[in-house]
């Protein structure tokens, strides 16, 4: 009977606390969704310091690959159970339906505050980046829907010790496409490797493509190809295309670049075996890892033309979002102001290698960030074009560009084959 | 008495219904009914397209065919050399053969592998930029030097290289199958074979084929669907579709998904490829019970 009694008496106690709150927090805590592995230590280093310094919880999620945190994102969203901060993979295309399904709040009032300090700290492309101006094509009411935490530009470097194996100046990178193309020759002669990239994932073919449109054409050109008015048959576009037809020939790419994951593409530079790389800013610190005592020097894409400035991808590398139904959001507002202030973006930068959002953060990084960093003087992305190409536009012509390096069609081929899609999938979009 | 052994039976299988329901019949429904939407993954709103999804799959994507053609010509070579050296190891190990046992285990290695893994070690195996260019130095070693080339780079190649890898990779299954299927035939038939004097060859022509039919279309209707659902080989062998020479279907419906956010599309595409894989087992089949 004892025993029975002692099993009841223990049943209400473990009962009456299961049900009990605990500890009651009258503190929030902010739930972040990310996918970055490399600066996921750092980001709980400074989670554990805004805890200490405002009481409030930061906790940062990681989800890797990006693929499947792309699609985690998206079946959250599908769910409603989106965390308070997160970011979002994607075109702004993507961005734009997440902020026309009303998953995110518009930052522009904070960032307008106090005569807009917040916003003054960033650098203004990557912000750019996060922002949706007045009449977008995309129908967002105008203004800024995702903080910047760090920025990216997306260049080529050179291996400094093979560029004085080849007799050339280490101090002196090419500066003209023909420079660029008779180092190529060299390269080839000396049966070395020239340049490699992440060109079988085609995004980064694609990005160089447009480096070269900006160049040959200029932006507003590139534009108005993107909203119809000029065919990609237009002699600039073949020129274009001719680019990659040149570099083949001249023996400046490296073997098997048309299937080169960059993942190998930035062993094999790290490791010495390619003169060229052409990748972002966050090889700085994957270099570091792989090969700490590698010399080499960041510059921008040899110039095609001198009509037009060359233009490269950059702006913001990552940016976060807050939740607009989330009931942190205020919270979360001020986790990412502190997130972005001077001190914290230091500390990102030196943790992890990449470049500072905040502008007056840039004093303190090693020398070859710097490089990367004047490169934000050219930089343009597509999310802030205001007007975005057909996805299968895109891609006819990324896989046209892979077509044209293993010489399996001409750029004036490639070029038919882009502008009948183009045709297609416009007189598509009319007849909706 | 008769309603209550009735309600009690259904009972028993509500769970299993219930999860069948959920997890496979709710979902492929779903399926088909995004497949005539358009919509981008996010959005709480769907267009009705009607059947336009599918109607753009069967006359204009070209792409969507040149996958399907690709990744058919994996399976032909799935169904012939894989399995047909699977069928001859089996063979050879079902036999009294010095160490059997350990063969066994190394033929069944390769599949346990993660895909991943079984590309990056043979990219590092053919490559020889970023690897050891090994197949190279053995042709060059054996005074074929002229056929050595970068063979996941060369559009005439690249594919055929895909496939072989592939092979190589799922063999075993096969192996271990037909091992199994081997095993099943009574000894006294090949003995009774002997003793009326049947060679080697009109045992294995009279008693094995015959009897091992069924465990072939067995092998093959899984290699079929194995093999054209492969995609996370071809991206850690060439990083993705080569300018279309190595795209197959499942990277075409993820390129709809993630690169045009084309959810309804992607359903479609996906829908149009269990249609194609259900036809393909059931030519199978009806060739099966009709060799039978």
């Amino acid at each position: 009977m004892w025993r029975r009694g002692i099993g009841i008496f223990l049943f209400l106690i473990f009962a009456i606390s299961g049900c009990s709150s605990g500890k009651v927090d009258s503190k929030p805590t902010i739930s972040v969704w990310h996918w970055m592995t490399d600066r996921d230590a750092a980001f709980q280093e400074l989670a554990r310091k805004y805890e200490a310094l405002a009481g409030v919880k930061v906790n940062f999620e990681l989800y890797a690959p990006s693929d499947a945190y792309s699609q985690k994102i998206r079946a959250a969203a599908q769910g409603i159970n989106l965390p308070d901060v997160f970011g979002i993979l994607g075109e702004k295309r993507d961005f734009a339906s997440f902020i026309k399904a009303g998953h995110i709040l518009d930052i522009t009032p904070y960032m307008e505050a106090d005569n807009g300090n917040w916003k003054n700290k960033f650098f203004i492309k990557a912000l750019a980046v996060n922002e949706f101006t007045s009449g977008n094509s995309y129908g967002i009411k105008a203004g800024f829907y995702g903080v910047p935490i760090d920025i990216m530009t997306i260049q080529m470097v050179y291996n400094k010790k093979l560029f004085s194996r080849l007799g050339l100046n280490p101090n002196w990178p090419p500066k003209t496409f023909q420079e660029f193309l008779d180092i190529g020759v060299k390269i080839k002669a000396a049966g070395m490797q020239g340049l490699v990239s992440g060109w079988g994932e085609v995004w980064m073919i694609d990005c160089l493509a447009n480096n070269y449109a900006f160049n040959i054409m200029g932006k507003d050109k590139v534009l108005a190809t993107i909203r119809g008015d000029i065919p990609y048959t237009d002699p600039d576009w073949i020129r274009v295309l001719s680019i990659f037809k040149q570099m083949q020939d001249s023996g400046v790419l490296a073997q098997g670049l048309v299937t080169m994951i960059n993942k190998s593409a930035e062993q094999l530079f790290a490791n010495e075996k390619a003169v060229f790389a052409f990748n972002g800013s966050w090889c700085v610190n994957v270099y570091k890892g792989m090969n700490p005592n590698l010399e080499y020097g960041a510059m921008l894409p040899p110039e095609a033309s001198n009509q037009y400035p060359i233009a490269i991808w950059g702006g913001a590398g990552s940016s976060f979002m807050v939740n607009v139904r989330s009931k942190n959001k205020e919270d979360a507002v001020k986790f990412l102001i502190w997130l972005t202030d001077q001190d914290q973006q230091v500390y990102l930068a030196q943790a992890t290698n990449n470049l500072p959002a905040n502008k007056n953060s840039l004093t303190k990084i090693p020398e070859i960030l710097a490089q990367f960093a004047r490169g934000m003087d050219y930089a343009t992305h597509p999310n802030v074009w205001g007007v975005s190409e057909f996805s299968l536009v895109i891609e006819a012509f990324d896989r046209g560009i892979q077509s044209i390096i293993i010489g399996e069609k001409s750029p004036e081929q490639v070029a038919s084959d882009v502008q009948k899609i183009k045709e297609r999938e416009m007189a598509k979009k009319r007849a909706r | 008495m008769k309603i209550k052994e009735t309600f009690e039976n259904y009972t028993f299988v509500l769970p299993a219904v219930m999860i069948f329901s959920i997890f496979y019949i709710i979902p492929f429904i779903w399926v088909f009914q995004l497949g005539l939407f358009e919509w981008d993954g996010i959005s709480f709103t769907k267009v009705f397209v009607g059947l336009d999804n599918f109607k753009e799959i069967f006359l204009q994507d070209k792409n969507w065919w040149q996958s399907i053609w690709n990744a058919s010509y994996i399976t032909l070579i799935a169904l012939t050399f894989q399995n047909i050296l699977a069928f001859m190891l089996a063979w050879a190990c079902d036999r009294e053969i010095r160490m059997k046992n350990f063969y066994r285990v190394i033929f069944f290695i390769p599949p346990v592998l993660s895909e991943v893994v079984v590309g990056m070690a043979w990219r590092f195996i053919i490559n020889d930029i970023d690897g050891a260019n090994i197949i190279n130095r053995m042709l060059i070693g054996m005074g074929f030097g002229n056929l050595a080339h970068n063979w996941l780079s060369d559009p005439n190649t690249a594919l055929t290289t895909v496939a072989l890898v592939h092979c190589w990779k799922g063999f075993g299954w096969g192996f271990l199958i037909f091992l199994a299927g081997l095993q099943t035939i009574p000894r006294e038939l090949y003995e009774a074979a002997r003793v009326d004097g049947a060679s080697a060859w009109q045992s294995f022509k009279k008693i094995t084929i015959p009897l091992m039919i069924p465990v072939v279309v067995l092998v093959a209707i899984l290699t079929v669907l194995g093999t054209m659902q492969v995609f996370v080989l071809i991206v850690s062998l060439v990083g993705g579709e080569f300018a279309g020479h190595t795209s197959v279907p499942v990277l075409r419906i993820l390129a709809s998904m993630r690169g045009s956010s084309r959810f309804g599309y992607a359903c479609a595409q996906g829908i149009t490829f269990g249609m194609v894989l259900i036809a393909i087992s059931f030519i199978q089949y009806r060739f099966s019970k009709k060799g039978h």
